[in-house]
């Protein structure tokens, strides 16, 4: 092929790829959790939204198209993708003993099994998540919630765990374990969560 | 070793949280890479590093998979995202209060293929994660989905 061909060819192939233009695809999925799905597609002002799994929308040069996919043309196009998909945080929830500084028997045992979860995963990092219940105002209880993160972070520390592999956050009364009202004493609420990620 | 989860949530002791809450440094990352298969690079402030398994990830990073590569991530806020062969995906905006869950996370699919279950920042508040592609911006309501950009 001469020069001229070459040009005139790859000239072609543009104008062929140039009038399909990029395409994007977005689809949906079930979601494992359970919860509200959704996700907006916006192009050009106008706004499509994909409720139901597997609803999907092409973005062509002409346009947004919505389509109907099922799980085995995700599974073709995406399957690297979804391969490659971290395991999703494993929660694990301690709880203290009543008016004592140690953790209830439950929760001991929990602890191991925190231990097999970090275990199990190849590049491990570990969340501690303090709670409260709702006595007091947010700035106690962030702090409060805090430090019963921290409590648990310096027991996994101690067994083992690289300081560098866990963080601790205190999430004060915005999660309660137990709906209660504000200033309610409740022992279900005073708790730390583990994530293993 | 008793003490190992000695909870004594004591007035004196939580001056020590507070200080050593107090004390932590303003954290750069926004997340890990958890898992690299093939090519991997994460192109950062001008440099390219190799996207290995571990690798912690800045506000900004580049990530790029060649066609044998994929790579998932975990964000601070448990975002998981994980992209197939042939990919880009720019990590361009995460800002994330652990204490409140607000924040915000603009990610950017240039190339390829991206798989996406959102985290905390988009459940507290569905319009602070976007993903843009060439065209469009994906609002992520929650929770997973998938999108491609073909050349």
């Amino acid at each position: 092929m001469n020069r001229l061909a070459r040009r005139s060819a790859l000239l072609l192939a543009l104008l062929v790829l140039g009038c399909a233009g990029p395409t994007e695809t977005v689809v949906l999925l079930p979601n494992s959790g359970g919860e509200e799905t959704a996700v907006t597609v916006t192009r050009g002002g106008r706004e499509v939204v994909l409720a139901q799994p597997y609803a999907g929308a092409r973005l062509g040069r002409g346009g947004a198209e919505a389509f109907a996919s099922d799980a085995e043309q995700v599974r073709a196009r995406y399957g690297a993708a979804l391969a490659a998909q971290p395991l999703p945080p494993a929660r694990f929830t301690l709880f203290f003993v009543e008016n004592k500084d140690e953790l209830t028997d439950e929760s001991k045992r929990i602890v191991d099994s925190v231990f097999a979860e970090i275990a199990r995963r190849p590049i491990p990092d570990v969340i501690v998540i303090g709670h409260t219940d709702s006595v007091g105002n947010d700035g106690a209880n962030d702090a409060l919630s805090r430090q019963r993160a921290e409590v648990v972070r310096a027991g996994l520390v101690a067994r083992g765990l690289a300081g560098d592999q866990v963080v601790t956050i205190g999430r004060g009364k915005r999660e309660l374990a137990v709906a209660t009202g504000d200033g309610v004493a409740e022992p279900r609420n005073r708790r730390v969560e583990i994530l293993v990620r | 070793m008793t003490k190992t989860f000695s909870a004594r949530l004591g007035r004196g002791l939580l001056g020590v949280a507070t200080a050593i809450a107090l004390a932590l440094p303003a954290r750069a990352d926004v997340g890990q890479i958890k898992v690299a298969t093939g090519q991997v690079f994460v192109d950062r402030k001008g440099q390219s590093l190799p996207g290995r398994a571990g690798l912690v990830l800045e506000a900004e990073d580049v990530l790029r998979t060649g066609a044998d590569g994929s790579v998932g991530i975990t964000m601070r806020d448990n975002s998981l995202l994980s992209a197939g062969p042939n990919s880009i995906v720019s990590l361009e905006r995460f800002e994330f209060d652990a204490t409140t869950s607000e924040g915000r996370f603009d990610a950017r699919l240039q190339r390829g293929t991206l798989a996406v279950v959102s985290g905390r920042i988009a459940k507290k508040e569905p319009r602070a994660m976007t993903v843009r592609t060439p065209s469009a911006v994906l609002g992520v309501r929650g929770t997973e989905f998938v999108v491609s950009v073909d050349e």
